[in-house]
């Protein structure tokens, strides 16, 4: 018998009765999302907010705050003008020496901070975590007050790879002293849309 | 991490020096305060924990069909499905997906797992280097040592130190010993090795059986730097990791930081569907003593496990004895319940590490009733025989002695007569009871003795 068969015989010998799935209703009621509270727990989990009217705003706080990087890329058509659009076929090791990668988000989940982004959004799988900093743009209507209505939204879409991304990558190995930037992003910055 | 001495053995090592003890203590259980302001916040906390701890058990219960599902859909995502029933399998799978790419250097995240499956010793012996790559990981390999605390592996170490051990490794200056410093100087010696490697593995938090998707669990992006830099990703995972559905994933997610660390929820979460253009993904599922566990009635409920590390952190046992103690890859109550599944003889000691006192299992995020399981284990091991003899022995005498009154009345006699009289008797280093305190005073009479010469008052 192979290692799967004898597995498989075991563990169906083992399991215990049937019980049924609990009923989850109650967590998917629907619950007001608040942008004061993504962007108290965004601060609160070492990124930076910025609450903009538009792209237009975007570019100029871009312009004004990181025109000094010298590597910038972003697979956000309006944007291209302040940051590089082709690097879409590159190898990701490429990305090695990106200052500021530039994304959009499907998603942001008040309760937590984090956004959703999909390959599609990262084009290159490896972009938001080998980046130096990443900025996220993403538009107030796509906040959802939890996890369960982020699941909501996401249903049963396809994706080959995708990931919540809460504040810029951190650690507190050693000591339990919190320090931002262990291998991915130093800096986290989201522009709110509203 | 085998080891001939007990938990009790290595607990008195680690105890030698308080002042060390108690700093350990005292951080960990200031990171049980982190889970509980987290915890506070929620006030549907408790219906979390309940409909995590049934969405388990209707794991459990239909384990082998959500297993056939989750391989269905992984291998229909491009994922290609292994099955280990023990540890060796486990590594002989690895080893053999490294020699068909003949990769000699691999680049690992944390997973438990494989520290169970003593995966690097294996790979080490057969020519292959790995690299840990969680900050905490890295720091334990680099000295040569397991992971004390399955969330915090380094947890037992001071900056200092971990300061030398960087000037030995990576060059760092002498003394330097600020986290933010030696943090950043393992981000330039672990990105040469993100670059280069060309084999990730990683472990797996949850594996959705309905999608055939995996999630991994990171703060620092060291399983994404990993894997999305590879050409080969490996993600090895116990069969009790799978959850039915993807929107489970919500009442997982929410669970397991707020209980390891106080966070509201990793930095990186990450779903993993299918390999990038050009990739290999493969997936192992282990049993290594899983299905055992699962036929335990009293123990089963043990697989539910999600490895947050709450009950560790908030054990007093574990905060004044070191996860090293627990000579067991996943150390603390948990694995304490775990490990004897594995091998009753070699892990008999670690059930009765434990006061019972029941606060892991109010931490439990999945609802596990640890210190019920603990001290069924005890009864287990002393019916089969595994526990010492002198300890049966002296139970024996105890029971016998607290079942007659004449004879309980003339022993607390001689022992409060042998306190007050020879304490010389009693406070030395032969009497278990002596160590790490001191003995009480014994008082005049026992409260038989003043019941009777008072009730007639």
């Amino acid at each position: 018998m192979s290692a799967r068969e004898r597995i498989l015989a075991a563990v169906k010998n083992s399991q215990p009765e049937h019980t049924p799935l609990p009923d989850i209703a109650f967590l998917k009621e629907p619950v007001l999302a608040s942008k004061e509270q993504f962007a108290t727990i965004v601060q609160a989990i070492g990124a930076t907010i910025f609450f903009v009217k538009d792209i237009t705003e975007v570019k100029e706080i871009l312009q004004e705050k990181f025109q000094q990087l010298p590597r910038k890329i972003t697979s956000i058509a309006a944007l291209a003008g302040i940051a590089d659009v082709n690097w879409i076929a590159a190898d990701p090791h490429s990305l090695e020496n990106v200052d500021l990668a530039i994304l959009d988000a499907r998603l942001g989940v008040c309760e937590n901070g984090a956004v959703w982004l999909t390959e599609n959004e990262m084009v290159q799988r490896v972009t938001p975590f080998i980046a130096d900093s990443l900025a996220i743009v993403l538009t107030a209507d796509k906040l959802v007050a939890t996890m369960h209505a982020a699941y909501e939204v996401i249903g049963d879409s396809q994706y080959g790879f995708a990931s919540f991304i809460a504040g810029p990558s951190k650690t507190a190995d050693i000591e339990q002293s919190l320090v931002l930037g262990a291998h991915g992003p130093r800096n986290m910055f989201i522009f709110l849309i509203h | 991490m085998h080891s001939d001495k007990t938990h009790s053995e290595l607990a008195e090592k680690f105890n030698i020096d308080e002042p060390r003890v108690n700093w350990h203590d005292e951080t960990l259980w200031w990171i049980r305060q982190k889970r509980d302001k987290a915890v506070w916040q929620l006030p549907e906390w408790e219906s979390l924990r309940e409909a995590a701890s049934q969405i388990k058990h209707n794991v459990l219960a239909h384990l082998s069909e959500y297993l056939e599902a989750f391989e269905r859909n992984a291998i229909a995502n491009g994922i290609t499905v292994h099955w280990a029933a023990d540890a060796k399998e486990h590594n002989e799978i690895v080893y053999s997906l490294l020699q068909k790419h003949g990769i000699t250097q691999m680049v690992k995240s944390k997973s438990m797992l494989t520290e169970e499956c003593h995966l690097n010793d294996y790979l080490a012996e057969h020519g292959v280097e790995v690299i840990d790559t969680d900050l905490g990981e890295r720091i334990v390999q680099l000295a040569k040592e397991p992971p004390s605390h399955i969330v915090l592996p380094c947890i037992h170490w001071k900056k200092e130190e971990i300061g030398e051990l960087f000037h030995k490794y990576l060059g760092t200056p002498e003394g330097n010993a600020d986290p933010q410093f030696l943090t950043h100087a393992a981000r330039l010696h672990l990105r040469e090795k993100f670059l280069t490697r060309k084999l990730a593995l990683t472990g797996v938090n949850f594996a959705i059986a309905e999608t055939g998707e995996f999630v991994v669990c990171t703060n620092e992006g060291n399983a994404d730097m990993g894997a999305h830099l590879a050409d080969v990703h490996i993600a090895s995972m116990g069969i009790e990791k799978l959850i039915p559905k993807r929107e489970h994933l919500g009442i997982f997610l929410r669970l397991l930081t707020r209980s390891a660390t106080g966070q509201p929820i990793t930095t990186y979460s990450s779903h993993f569907k299918q390999p990038r253009k050009g990739q290999e993904m493969h997936i192992v599922l282990v049993d290594n003593g899983r299905s055992v566990q699962l036929g335990r009635e009293a123990f089963r409920n043990s697989l539910k496990c999600i490895r947050c590390g709450a009950c560790m952190n908030t054990c007093p046992v574990y905060r004044r004895s070191g996860g090293h103690s627990y000579h067991t890859a996943v150390a603390g109550p948990i694995g304490s319940i775990l490990a004897p599944n594995l091998d009753m003889k070699q892990y008999a000691d670690l059930p009765f590490a434990s006061t019972l006192c029941g606060s892991c299992s109010n931490v439990c995020p999945v609802k596990i009733d640890i210190h019920d399981q603990l001290y069924k284990w005890r009864q287990v091991l002393v019916q089969d025989g595994y526990t010492p003899k002198a300890k049966t022995l002296a139970m024996k005498a105890m029971a016998t002695t607290l079942s007659k009154p004449g004879m309980y009345k003339s022993a607390g006699k001689v022992g409060r007569w042998m306190i007050r009289k020879v304490p010389g008797l009693v406070n030395n280093k032969l009497n278990p009871w002596y160590k790490q305190r001191e003995m009480p005073e014994a008082p005049k009479q026992s409260f038989r003795e003043w019941y009777a010469q008072n009730k007639k008052k």
